[in-house]
């Protein structure tokens, strides 16, 4: 599925002692294409709105202008429900920071985006996810057992259990070490090549290998390389 | 495998000490409010049970039995005890202008030495003109009491066939009474000839207070209804200002102390109960909400996998939904434990009348109960859904990176 952002921008207050609140754009107006089969990599500094766009594009976040088209139907005109279960059959996010759920075990968290719509789960697929990024001996582990790539890992695992048509990655490789940030690449560099469009927010610099585009985000201001 | 996993029940079952700490929360609730309005409504039944049980609006009894205070400790306190005045006074009453129905009673208690079964009040009633005590034994048995045939009060260790012995007369138990709870529950009702025949007896073996008493030539009290057009207070007062050596008393006034007492129980209880649910309420408010915020991450993560609003509110509500049904449970139960096997003890603690409601009450204020305990964890829970609902995901997502 193509995922095209149209003029997208995101205006945010700030408050300042000094000079009272005022707004600022955390993204700067912008269109912007994800491509079905392609690996976008996205790279800027700290606070420079990487987020902030990605969170635009999954549906989270309603930018203050613009349009997100999901194969040309607006996201944002979907009643909360539908934007939701959307968001749950065609997005693999993986957001940045721990997201596990404390009451469930590592494969339960894996297999969440089937049980909140009552479906049967891929129990072929989780396994295999779980071999890939090495957590399968950790399926009946409780997240509070486990460490920070760990957890990371079993995040990527959730997001990609779907077959996902578009995946959204916000840094998906920060506490890991080079050998599974590797095998996290191949991973999402696999989706793309089976039709996905996959974003990825990373600052590892070994990701431009697998990146079929680059971008830069700099101020709220997005440019292709 | 897991194939649909309950988040309500495994986010329950994940902080058990919290959702434990929950559940007695509304457990306790529930026992208070079920076990306070159970003992509410027994002691209205209680006193309600007693005003239809004493049957009339005025009692005449003579006037040396008001000075002792004997009256009211044998009429509600369930004591035992005895007074005469002649049968003269009974047709003096009766002439008396307003007077409607009256009936006279004869009393006797029966003592605890060898001559009797069980000390207990006997109470002798005219079947040609009762209509107090009647009305209220043909519940119990249809035809009307033989000579030596007793109906027993619903505490006595008696059944019906059985043999009770009053000053060597041995008599038939030919009923035994639903319970008032009342000191009713604890006399015997004889018709007139067979008091008088134990009446005798106790005087022969000079058992009785009263030496040289012929029962034929007295009465202990009389029951008097107004005639219509004629008030209570009326008749009352051309009794004691024209018949000397009685007193006509008010049955309402006598029982009016109950009466204040019951209310002050209630109120005593109906101000524990406020406080309990004040305090419950209040804490489990906090609890859901801190519940609720600590977890708020969980909930951003939801709606990133694709849970909508309406999902996360509902996840919410199932929690204290859950917790409601399970306290209430418990604490209904407990209440219904506590309060219907030990209603005796409670009786006699208080000291009033105090009557158990029918079982379809009952069951009617379990259930109330119960619906309380769930909708009261519902609303503790709303303002937290509602306010999971609203979260902005991308920014609880951005904070606390742990
Ligand atoms: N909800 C918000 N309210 C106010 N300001 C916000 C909000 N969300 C983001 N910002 C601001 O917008 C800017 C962009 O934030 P964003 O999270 O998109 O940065 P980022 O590029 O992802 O940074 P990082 O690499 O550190 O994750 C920052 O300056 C941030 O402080
Ligand atoms: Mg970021």
């Amino acid at each position: 599925m193509k995922l095209l952002a149209e003029q997208v921008s995101k205006e945010f207050l700030r408050e300042n002692r000094a000079k009272g609140t005022n707004s600022f754009f955390a993204v700067q107006e912008t269109d912007f294409a994800l491509e079905e089969g392609t690996l976008t990599v996205l790279m800027g500094r700290s606070g420079s709105g990487k987020s902030t766009l990605l969170n635009m594009l999954g549906g989270l976040s309603i930018p203050s202008s613009g349009r997100v088209l999901l194969d040309g139907n607006d996201l944002y005109a979907l009643p909360d429900r539908e934007r939701s279960h959307q968001r749950n059959r065609h997005f693999g996010m993986i957001p940045q920071g721990q997201t596990a759920l404390q009451s469930l075990t590592v494969l339960e968290n894996i297999l969440l985006p089937y049980s909140l719509y009552g479906e049967e789960p891929d129990a072929d697929r989780a396994e295999e996810l779980m071999q890939l990024l090495d957590i399968g001996s950790l399926r009946d582990a409780k997240p509070a057992e486990l460490s920070g790539g760990e957890l990371r890992r079993t995040a990527i695992a959730r997001a990609l259990i779907r077959r996902p048509a578009v995946i959204l990655a916000d840094e998906p490789t920060g506490d890991l070490d080079d050998e599974n940030t590797a095998a996290v690449f191949r991973l999402l560099k696999n989706a793309a090549g089976a039709g996905a469009s996959v974003l990825v927010v990373t600052h590892e610099n070994d990701a431009m290998q697998y990146a079929d585009r680059l971008y830069r985000m700099h101020a709220g201001v997005l440019t292709a390389e | 495998m897991a194939k649909k996993i309950s988040l309500p029940l495994r986010n329950l079952t994940g902080k058990p000490v919290r959702t434990a700490v929950l559940i007695s929360l509304t457990a306790l609730l529930t026992l208070t409010v079920l076990a306070g309005s159970i003992i509410v409504s027994s002691l209205r039944q209680g006193l309600h049970s007693l005003e239809a049980r004493l049957g009339a609006d005025i009692m005449v009894v003579p006037y040396e039995a008001t000075t002792k205070s004997r009256l009211e400790n044998i009429v509600l306190q369930g004591n035992t005890g005895y007074f005469y005045m002649e049968n003269a006074l009974y047709d003096k009453v009766a002439a008396r202008e307003g007077v409607g129905q009256i009936s006279a009673q004869l009393y006797l208690a029966s003592a605890s030495a060898g001559c009797c079964s069980v000390p207990v009040q006997i109470i002798g009633f005219d079947p040609e003109t009762d209509f107090t005590i009647t009305p209220w034994i043909k519940k119990s048995y249809g035809k009307p009491l033989a000579d030596l045939d007793i109906v027993v009060g619903n505490d006595l260790n008696a059944f019906v066939g059985d043999t009770l012995t009053f000053y060597g007369v041995d008599c038939r138990v030919a009923a035994k009474l639903d319970k008032t709870g009342t000191s009713f529950d604890t006399a015997v009702f004889t018709n007139q000839n067979t008091i008088k025949a134990l009446i005798r007896s106790s005087v022969d073996r000079k058992m009785n207070d009263f030496q040289k008493l012929d029962p034929d030539k007295v009465v202990s009290c009389i029951l008097i209804n107004p005639a219509d057009g004629y008030s209570v207070e009326e008749v009352v007062n051309d009794i004691n200002i024209h018949v000397k050596k009685v007193k006509a008393i008010r049955t309402k006034e006598m029982i009016s102390g109950i009466s204040e007492s019951l209310s002050g129980v209630s109120d005593i209880t109906v101000i524990l109960i406020a406080a309990v649910w004040l305090l419950g309420i209040v804490i489990l408010l906090l609890a859901f909400t801190m519940s609720v915020n600590e977890r708020k991450r969980e909930f951003a993560v939801l709606r990133v996998i694709g849970s909508s609003r309406g999902m996360l509110a509902s996840v919410v509500l199932r929690e204290a939904l859950t917790i409601g049904v399970i306290g209430g449970i418990a604490g209904a139960a407990l209440a219904l434990l506590i309060v219907l096997p030990f209603n005796s003890l409670i009786e006699t603690q208080l000291g009033l009348p105090f009557l158990l409601p029918a079982a379809g009450t009952l069951i009617a204020l379990t259930v109330a109960a119960l619906l309380i305990a769930v909708l009261v964890s519902a609303l503790a829970s709303a303002l937290s859904a509602y306010r999971i609902s609203r979260l902005d995901p991308a920014v609880i997502l951005r904070g606390d990176q742990t």
